[in-house]
């Protein structure tokens, strides 16, 4: 479970998020919605561990341990995992190389016994089919000279590989046609169940047309300023967030 | 530039060098012509120093400050420091303190060997000051003749330096390859040893046409030896000299590669990583001659330093009035770990011919701070992850080896130098 109470951060001295309060228990999917500049991919950076952004209150706890005192690869191991909204290419590492050696140091620190090439690529090679995806994705460099859509879909065939026990998604769906929507949307249900949560975080309400989320939030200026069931996106859709935010202003 | 005007330390080491040339010349085995020739040059112009353009970012000041004597105790345990090449698999020329070990060498069958004797060859100029020295001084090296048409498959080509001696030593190989026409040969060339020596090889390539020469250099030497060597390469009509330089140890060390394409559609490949640290200074300097139409060359050279180290790379490119069509490129790029190293990159192209495609480049950049987060995001530790990074930039220079053992031999060796690197 991912409990987070009272979070504020500041990006260069500014603060960003001013006092973020949310619970997202194990097995719920959530979805963090918001305009531009209210804080979403701030609230992702910092849950994931990266340099840059100073917390300057509140804690984030995730299955009852301080996710702010670990290290961005603690986190991994622990079972976060981040989906980028820019996801980054990495020249000179293949993809395959990348994803064994990621998924092994999380099986280390893990104290479980590592996969060797041919488990590796047995599994690689199982998740890609049923993602629909081609196969020289595992022989390519990571994100190199790939599309928009291939990046994001990088990222789910990470997701599947990795396990993780929450997946963060920051604003995946931007740049993506609706057939790579679905690709994406179908790999983050196929892992969803009772140990699976995931905070969608998004601009759009389509997303969550494919991936229906237990409960939606709306971020607005570094707070949460409503929650609500899955239909609260589709008002938001209708209305837009102005009527929102006036309303809770 | 004379002798006379260099700083007294560079000045009186090569006196030293020419006493010892001195006592020893008529009972070094050898071309006593080519040999005379060598000391002629060097007593007239010494060590290089710093007011010689191709000299000015590297000073040998801290090697004129050592005194080095001819070795003469023969090393007998090397067990231990060949045990580290035992996964290349391959013929072995071996030699110790710069002179052949046929008890430790394995002679190869495919190509004719000689040794006991400086490989003077054709190719080598002694107006660089080292190839000079070298002349003058070189006791031993391998002649090696590939026959026209021959496939010799890989030689491994191997200095140790020790300290058995008691005092620093200095040695002076001289080799001379031979390709024929049409044949091939891969040459892997280790240069590695332990204590404080002066290792001062020079390397001929004759590559005929229609021949090819893979030449990889693994240089490792002992963290307080000097590694100062010089290749010579002249390559023939449609054929290839391949070549990748890594310089991992040594405490000054310098390769320069002159290569000069010599046939039509000559092509010359001369990749180097040079990865260094502590108080290290590593120089990688090339020239390239076009001097047939239609000619290619290829530089790819990547730099990894930490600590306050400090790397050269100097990399000319010369295109003759007839060498039309001729396609030249350089790739100069440095990933500098420390705010201590410094880098200095010279490119220098001198185009006489007007159609010609001749680019450069030249980048100097830190680890990606968003590559480093994104492989910890996916549970890649710190370390690691920039490990993963170093191997990414070395790639483009790395990749291109064919020779699978060569290459692994070597990402060993840098993953190596990565774990206990000098800070």
């Amino acid at each position: 479970m991912l409990e987070i109470k009272g979070l504020r951060a500041d990006v260069a001295e500014k603060e960003i998020l001013k006092g973020i309060d949310l619970v997202v228990p194990t097995g719920e999917v959530h979805a963090i919605m918001g305009p531009n500049g209210s804080g979403k991919s701030t609230l992702s950076y910092v849950l994931s561990g990266r340099d840059g952004y100073e917390v300057t209150g509140g804690s984030a706890t995730f299955e009852g341990h301080d996710l702010l005192d670990m290290e961005p690869e603690e986190r991994a191991a622990a079972g976060v995992f981040l989906a980028f909204q820019y996801p980054v290419e990495l020249p000179g590492v293949g993809n395959a190389n990348f994803l064994r050696t990621a998924l092994n140091a999380q099986r280390r620190a893990r104290g479980e016994s590592e996969l060797d090439a041919v488990q590796f690529l047995k599994l690689a090679r199982a998740e890609i089919k049923r993602l629909s995806m081609a196969d020289d994705m595992l022989k390519r460099n990571v994100n190199v000279g790939f599309s928009g859509g291939e990046k994001k879909r990088n990222e789910v065939l990470q997701m599947a590989i990795l396990r993780p026990k929450l997946a963060i998604l920051d604003e995946t769906d931007s740049g993506l046609d609706i057939d790579a929507l679905k690709i994406v949307a179908d790999g983050v249900n196929a892992l969803r169940g009772p140990a699976f949560s995931a905070l969608v975080i998004t601009h759009y309400q389509r997303l969550l047309d494919h991936i229906v989320p237990d409960r939606v939030h709306v971020l607005a200026d570094g707070r949460i300023i409503r929650s609500g069931g899955p239909e609260l996106a589709h008002e938001l859709e209708a209305n837009g967030y102005a009527a929102v935010v006036a309303e809770a202003a | 530039m004379n002798a006379v005007s260099q700083p007294s330390s560079l000045q009186a080491s090569a006196q030293a060098f020419l006493a010892r040339y001195e006592g020893l010349k008529d009972r070094m085995r050898g071309d006593t012509h080519l040999r005379a020739a060598g000391a002629d040059s060097f007593a007239r112009h010494g060590l290089p120093g710093p007011r010689e353009e191709a000299w000015r970012y590297t000073s040998l000041r801290p090697l004129a400050d050592i005194a080095f004597q001819e070795p003469l105790v023969m090393m007998t345990d090397c067990d231990a420091q060949l045990a580290a090449f035992a996964d290349l698999d391959a013929p072995r020329l071996v030699f110790v303190d710069g002179r052949f070990r046929s008890d430790l060498s394995v002679v190869p069958a495919a190509a004719r060997v000689r040794t006991g004797l400086p490989g003077y060859g054709r190719l080598a100029n002694n107006d660089e000051k080292l190839v000079a020295l070298n002349s003058m001084l070189a006791e031993d090296g391998a002649t090696i003749d590939v026959d026209a048409g021959v496939d010799a498959g890989t030689v491994l080509l191997i200095s140790l330096g020790s300290d058995a001696h008691g005092h620093p030593v200095s040695f002076h190989p001289r080799h001379d390859i031979r390709l024929g026409r049409g044949a091939k040969l891969t040459l892997i060339e280790i240069n590695a040893g332990e204590g404080v020596y002066f290792n001062n090889p020079v390397l001929t390539a004759a590559v005929s046409d229609d021949a090819e020469l893979i030449h990889l250099r693994r240089q490792q030497e002992a963290p307080g030896a000097f590694h100062l060597s010089t290749v010579f390469a002249e390559v023939g009509a449609r054929a290839t000299y391949d070549s990748f330089s890594l310089s991992l140890g040594g405490r000054l060390a310098r390769v320069q590669v002159h290569a000069r394409l010599a046939g039509e559609k000559a092509i010359a490949h001369l990749n180097a990583a040079q990865l260094l640290g502590g108080n290290q200074h590593t120089d990688f300097t090339t020239i390239v001659r076009h001097d047939a139409p239609a000619t290619a060359s290829r530089q790819t050279v990547k730099n990894v330093l930490t600590g306050k180290s400090r790397c050269v790379f100097q990399g000319k490119i010369e295109v003759d009035r007839i060498a039309q069509k001729t396609d030249g490129y350089q790739m100069n790029q440095t990933l500098l770990l420390s705010r201590d190293a410094e880098i200095d990159s010279k490119p220098q192209l001198e185009i006489y011919a007007d159609d010609v495609k001749c680019s450069h480049g030249a980048t100097v950049g830190e680890l990606d701070a968003e590559q480093l987060f994104y492989l910890r995001s996916r549970g890649v530790p710190v370390e690691d992850a920039r490990n993963m990074l170093v191997r990414a930039f070395l790639s483009e220079a790395l990749d291109p080896i064919t020779h699978d053992a060569a290459r692994e031999g070597m990402e060993a060796a840098i993953a190596a130098w990565w774990a206990g690197r000098p800070s």
